[in-house]
């Protein structure tokens, strides 16, 4: 009897446990375009939830309850990386108590990993800045990059998710060909675009001015990190006069005022780039952010 | 056949994965399936490699000034150097100057029995002085453990272990496992170090019933529920060294700890969480000064059982999440204490002469608080705070001992400017009624600055 009794509990339970892996894999993305990407590769087989949205500073994210909720039931995290996410997900690491998401194991992805950076500092010393040793992080501005970590994921979903290995590889291979005529596109598209100078609110779109050509003539903060101040923005006024730009760029959680300030005394216009996906009304996915990013700095030309 | 069928489930169990094959034809095709994908995968590589270097050899020799940034693998930076172990080094350093009304020697909190080096460190402070200076050391110790130290450095010269933990990283289902000296994960307030705190001292209530912070060596046991409702559930077995207890002289635990932690987000914008702890400690011989009915300074010594509850609650509102130019925090805690057994009077027959009988107290205190970050680098904050005296008895002490209606206040403002997310400068202005009859009003500057690695910091 009592035998019979352990072997229902051992059923049931062994059900309950193993349930949940026969369903779709649970994904932890930091950000935005991460979600989008595994989405585009996973489908169905994934669920995926994006620990913030476009609107969030992707530097200063608070470890609160529900994102410590999701990590704890993540088979995998992916996140940007080179210490992007230093202040926080260091938190979500540690205090889930899920040893599939720690550094070094397979369920834990860092996108920077698999990309050349950009600005990496000659030297790290903070009176510069919060200035990252690793280089620049936010490597999603440039599509060649989505298109490298694309590869990389592919294989490491067929790694963790073996039985869907197949799916993965051919669903990575049909993005890879949309995703490479896209890119096609957008260069062609954004040949106008060659040389254009802009002025930066943060260094957030390094990888989408070395992909496209254009120049950052100054940022408004006066270091990495540090919101602009009056000060160094009359400094970019005075600059600007000497070296005029197109536009001034920022990311949908900058603030405001600094770009409005300049764009209204410098008489160019203040641009906001969707930066990753849901960053604007046509930043959809993938392939809208950059749609979306290359007809925005067009639409200054114009 | 009979053990197969016990078998079946417990590997189900070890391996879920596994669960979604049924059988081994099933498995055959499967690992088949694998092998032909391997095959074909290898093969697509090799060629997406080679159009790589061709393609990169192309770019090389048209001398496109920004070659596209191109890697078919992972891009490490490995340190050469013997240091790349060392662990993560973070110090903090701060000093303040402190003006007081009141002299401090004569701060108490009136009804609340501190041992002195407590009272020592509610003390509000005047002049310049140096603060705890903060020293931390970090790092995985392998794929199974983390560990860290916390050294806090006093201004006298002496050196504290705040906390020297380790705890498991690979215990699967939610589970984390800490030992070691680590701040206890009651209440909101009491995991959080100083340089976090919002306010420059500890509120009232955690003065009276936690001495400040309370830490332990032992044991600690968390379980993250797997819920999308964040419920987490701790229990904590140590030693109770530090007050409220005194620590056990046997082999057994001097302080227990449970707790349960629930959480969430209401909308893109605010997100909470709230707590409910025990703490049950067994002091023996705790000293405190008090003055008796005869207004003679007497020490007395508590024997017993102190049993606390907290019930915590934290708020935080920015728009859209997004916490960097303005946002909110409300938070407060409920703290109730129950201290039961014996209590000697005058143990130095310093007035009346040694007497012992029986001893219960009800006490409870509470705090609110509100940050707001009005601008960039700018934050307002106000407290206020309450102690009561529920019911206090001493038996046949009561004859000699004090027992006064009064129930400690106090309010503070403060406003810091943190330049960096490394550097804070902070104002902090209160009027304090600790002590009956006599208002005092405190003037904390400030400034708190991190060096090193950079920190993560909790909910």
């Amino acid at each position: 009897m009592l035998i019979k009794i352990m072997r229902s509990v051992l059923a049931v339970v062994a059900a309950g446990f193993a349930l949940p892996a026969c369903a779709a894999l649970n994904v932890f993305a930091c950000e935005p375009e991460w979600a989008a990407l595994a989405q585009e590769i996973g489908g169905d087989k994934l669920s995926v939830y994006s620990a913030i949205n476009a609107f969030q500073d992707p530097h200063h994210v608070q470890a609160k309850p529900s994102l410590l909720a999701q990590a704890r039931k993540a088979d995998l995290a992916i996140c940007t990386g080179a210490q992007l996410e230093i202040g926080w997900l260091p938190i979500l690491q540690q205090q889930t108590g899920n040893p599939k998401i720690q550094s070094g194991q397979a369920g834990f992805f860092e996108a920077a990993q698999f990309v050349r950076k950009l600005d990496v500092p000659a030297s790290t010393d903070r009176s510069q800045g919060d200035v990252h040793p690793g280089g620049n992080p936010h490597i999603q501005t440039d599509p060649r990059n989505i298109g490298l970590v694309a590869a990389a994921l592919a294989q490491r979903l067929a790694q963790i998710d073996a039985p869907n290995a197949g799916y993965y590889q051919a669903s990575y291979a049909r993005f890879a060909e949309r995703w490479h005529a896209a890119i096609a596109g957008w260069e062609k598209q954004a040949q106008p675009l060659r040389g254009m100078k802009i002025v930066g609110h943060h260094k957030a779109f390094s990888y989408l001015e070395n992909w496209l050509d254009l120049q950052l003539v100054a940022t408004l903060e006066p270091r990495p990190g540090i919101e602009p101040t009056s000060k160094h923005l009359a400094e970019v006024l005075e600059l600007l006069q000497r070296r005029p730009a197109a536009a001034i760029v920022r990311a949908p959680y900058n603030d405001a005022r600094g770009s409005e300030w300049l764009a209204e005394r410098a008489q160019i216009p203040a641009l906001v780039l969707p930066f990753t996906v849901g960053g604007s009304e046509r930043a959809k996915d993938l392939f809208g952010l950059f749609d979306d990013t290359v007809q925005r700095l067009l639409a200054v030309l114009k | 056949m009979k053990t197969i069928s016990h078998i079946m489930p417990a590997l189900a169990l070890a391996l879920p994965a596994a669960a979604c094959a049924a059988d081994d034809a099933e498995l055959r095709a499967l690992r088949e399936e694998m092998a032909r994908i391997r095959a074909s995968f290898e093969q697509r590589i090799d060629m997406l490699e080679r159009k790589l270097a061709q393609a990169e050899a192309q770019a090389g020799s048209a001398g496109t000034p920004d070659a596209p940034p191109q890697a078919s693998t992972a891009v490490p930076n490995p340190s050469a150097t013997s240091n790349a172990f060392n662990p993560d080094v973070s110090l903090i350093l701060s000093a303040s100057y402190g003006a007081t009304r009141r002299d401090p020697d004569t701060y108490r909190i009136t009804g609340f029995h501190l041992p002195a080096a407590n009272l020592d460190e509610a003390r509000p402070a005047r002049g310049f002085s140096l603060a705890e200076s903060e020293l931390s050391f970090s790092a995985n110790v392998d794929h199974l453990f983390y560990g860290q130290l916390n050294l806090s450095i006093h201004p006298d010269d002496s050196v504290a272990t705040e906390e020297a933990f380790v705890h498991t990283s690979a215990l699967a289902h939610g589970l984390t496992l800490k030992a070691g000296r680590y701040f206890s994960g009651l209440g909101y307030l009491n995991e959080q170090h100083a340089h976090t705190w919002d306010f420059a001292d500890m509120p009232l209530a955690y003065q009276v019933f936690l001495g400040g912070q309370f830490n332990n060596d032992g044991l600690q046991l968390r379980w993250l529920a797997p819920t999308e409702t964040y419920l987490e559930l701790g229990a904590e077995l140590g030693r109770g060294a530090n007050y409220p207890g005194s620590g056990s002289k046997g082999n057994g635990a001097g302080a227990g700890v449970l707790y349960a932690h629930l959480g969430g987000d209401v909308g893109m914008s605010s997100s909470w969480r709230a707590g409910l702890s025990y703490l049950s400690t067994r002091p023996q011989n705790r000293n405190w000064g008090d003055t008796d009915r005869s207004s003679q300074a007497v020490t007395n010594r508590f024997s017993g059982r102190s049993r606390l509850w907290i019930v915590d609650a934290v708020w935080k509102w920015a728009p859209n999440g997004n916490a960097t130019r303005t946002n909110f925090k409300l938070q407060g805690e409920y703290l109730r204490r129950t201290e039961k057994g014996d209590v000697s009077y005058d143990v130095d027959g310093a007035s009346l002469g040694p007497a012992t009988d029986l001893y219960s107290a009800l006490q409870t205190g509470w705090y609110l608080q509100g940050v707001y970050q009005f601008a960039p680098y700018w934050r307002l904050g106000l407290r206020t705070e309450r102690l009561h005296n529920g019911a206090v008895d001493y038996a046949a002490n009561n004859a000699a001992l004090l027992r006064p209606d009064y129930s400690p206040a106090r309010n503070s403002f403060m406003i810091d400017y943190n330049p960096s997310e490394f550097s804070r400068v902070r104002l902090q202005l209160a009027q304090d009624k600790s002590r009956q009859g006599l208002s005092n009003n405190t003037l904390i500057l400030q400034y708190q600055m991190s060096l090193g690695a950079h920190g993560a910091h909790k909910f």
